[in-house]
């Protein structure tokens, strides 16, 4: 690991940087082989068998078979080859933004309707974590 | 001589192509947005561009992460739609401008800014969806366009000062083409948006209506603009607003705001839209 990100201490934030996306090439290049639909027929007709076509790790592939969204960017995941997966899944981006975020679809689609989450709050893990002390398990929202 | 007759910058949102290619834009989520862009369809039918040059991030369709370009320019004759995972959007194909491509891909390598020359690419909603948003659902387009990709997946995206510097270059470009030809530079992108993690749904309406403000007014205070910034403020995604001083490079100092639109929400993303004019 290099030394400590300036942008580090965003909160719920993973910023998909030249170390992130060697960490995440081979589940990335996966989702990117979805953009044919040929590929996506094979996907969805055998998931384990196609993704052990790509030298992903055993966490990777579990988190892809899992539609483990947030646990995807942690392995090195990036939103826009994630969405060639919840694109076939027939998702959209709100439907996923919405389980990341552990929100309900109605939850998320209505805070986005009053003006979105607003950055007061939001700008610093440590307001977060203020926050969860204050408010045990509502530092999520 | 070639000549700029105006700049646009508009956000690029996926689920704006799909409302317009799934016949929802006349329901009142997708209305309130596309009413917004009223005035702007009308305004580009009569200054009549012969071609636009449009500035966009290219979202893992045409680059993976085999190659990251940060500036990539289109000099193709023709641009295919991409296929994101749900099929083409029903648009018509892109037809490119490769002489004046080649002219300002010359121009601009020799003025420093190292472009990286596109033959073959697909292009995605962050290119079409500003399309329909303009020009709504003709059988063509009615002008060629060249694409100019700009890499803002893998960070760092290139800063705000140098999207305003290349787009100075542009400007010198276009202007020393040898052919009359009516040119419009597109920024597309942003606003405030995040799209991923525990705090997706980020919007700071503040932040963008001054940041509106300043790219008419004071450009140059914009370029002052870190990813830092941006990223705290703006959200993950909201980074893509550095494209918009491509744009705002591309014209003169003082310029004239024709229209403004600004709409929370479209999905995860705020909605914003300028139309500048340069101040004859």
């Amino acid at each position: 690991m290099g030394k400590p990100n300036d942008y580090d201490d965003i909160p719920g934030t993973t910023v998909f940087d030249a170390q992130r996306s060697r960490q995440g090439y081979h589940l990335n290049m996966f989702c990117m082989s979805l953009m044919k639909a040929e590929n996506r027929a094979a996907f969805l007709a055998n998931e384990r068998a196609y993704l052990d076509r790509y030298p992903m790790t055993e966490e990777q592939k579990q988190a892809v078979l899992d539609r483990d969204w947030n646990r995807m960017i942690r392995l090195g995941g990036n939103i826009y080859f994630l969405a060639k997966l919840f694109f076939t899944d027939g998702k959209s981006f709100q439907y996923v933004a919405a389980i990341m975020t552990g929100s309900s679809q109605e939850q998320y689609a209505q805070m986005m309707l009053n003006g979105g989450r607003p950055v007061k709050g939001n700008r610093y893990k440590r307001e977060w974590e203020n926050r969860k002390a204050k408010r045990p398990g509502a530092a999520r929202g | 001589m070639a000549r700029i007759i105006g700049g646009v910058t508009t956000s690029h949102v996926p689920a704006i192509g799909a409302a317009l290619d799934n016949g929802k834009s006349g329901e009142p989520y997708w209305k309130k947005v596309f009413d917004g862009y009223e005035r702007s369809k009308e305004w580009i039918r009569k200054a009549k561009p012969d071609v636009i040059v449009l500035v966009y991030n290219d979202h893992a369709c045409a680059f993976s992460l085999e190659v990251i370009p940060t500036f990539a320019l289109g000099c193709a004759a023709e641009f295919p739609i991409a296929d994101e995972g749900w099929g083409p959007r029903p648009v018509p194909k892109v037809v490119g401008h490769p002489e004046l491509a080649a002219h300002i891909a010359q121009s601009v390598i020799l003025e420093e800014f190292d472009l990286t020359i596109v033959n073959k690419m697909d292009v995605d909603h962050g290119l079409t969806v500003p399309l329909s948003l303009m020009f709504g659902q003709p059988k063509e387009w009615p002008c060629r366009v060249i694409p100019l990709a700009v890499n803002v997946v893998v960070y760092p995206p290139p800063t705000a000062r140098r999207c305003y510097k290349l787009g100075r270059a542009l400007r010198k470009a276009i202007r020393s083409y040898d052919e009359d030809l009516r040119v419009m530079v597109f920024g597309t992108g942003g606003m405030s948006h995040q799209v991923q993690g525990p705090r997706a749904g980020l919007i700071n309406s503040k932040y963008d209506r001054h940041f509106l403000d300043l790219m008419t007014r004071e450009p140059k205070a914009l370029t002052r603009i870190t990813h830092l910034e941006l990223l705290r403020e703006t959200g993950s995604e909201g980074i893509e607003l550095v494209m918009w001083l491509i744009m705002r490079g591309a014209l003169d100092d003082r310029v004239r705001e024709v229209h403004r639109f600004y709409h929370v929400p479209a999905s995860n993303t705020a909605v914003g839209h300028l139309i500048l004019e340069n101040v004859k």
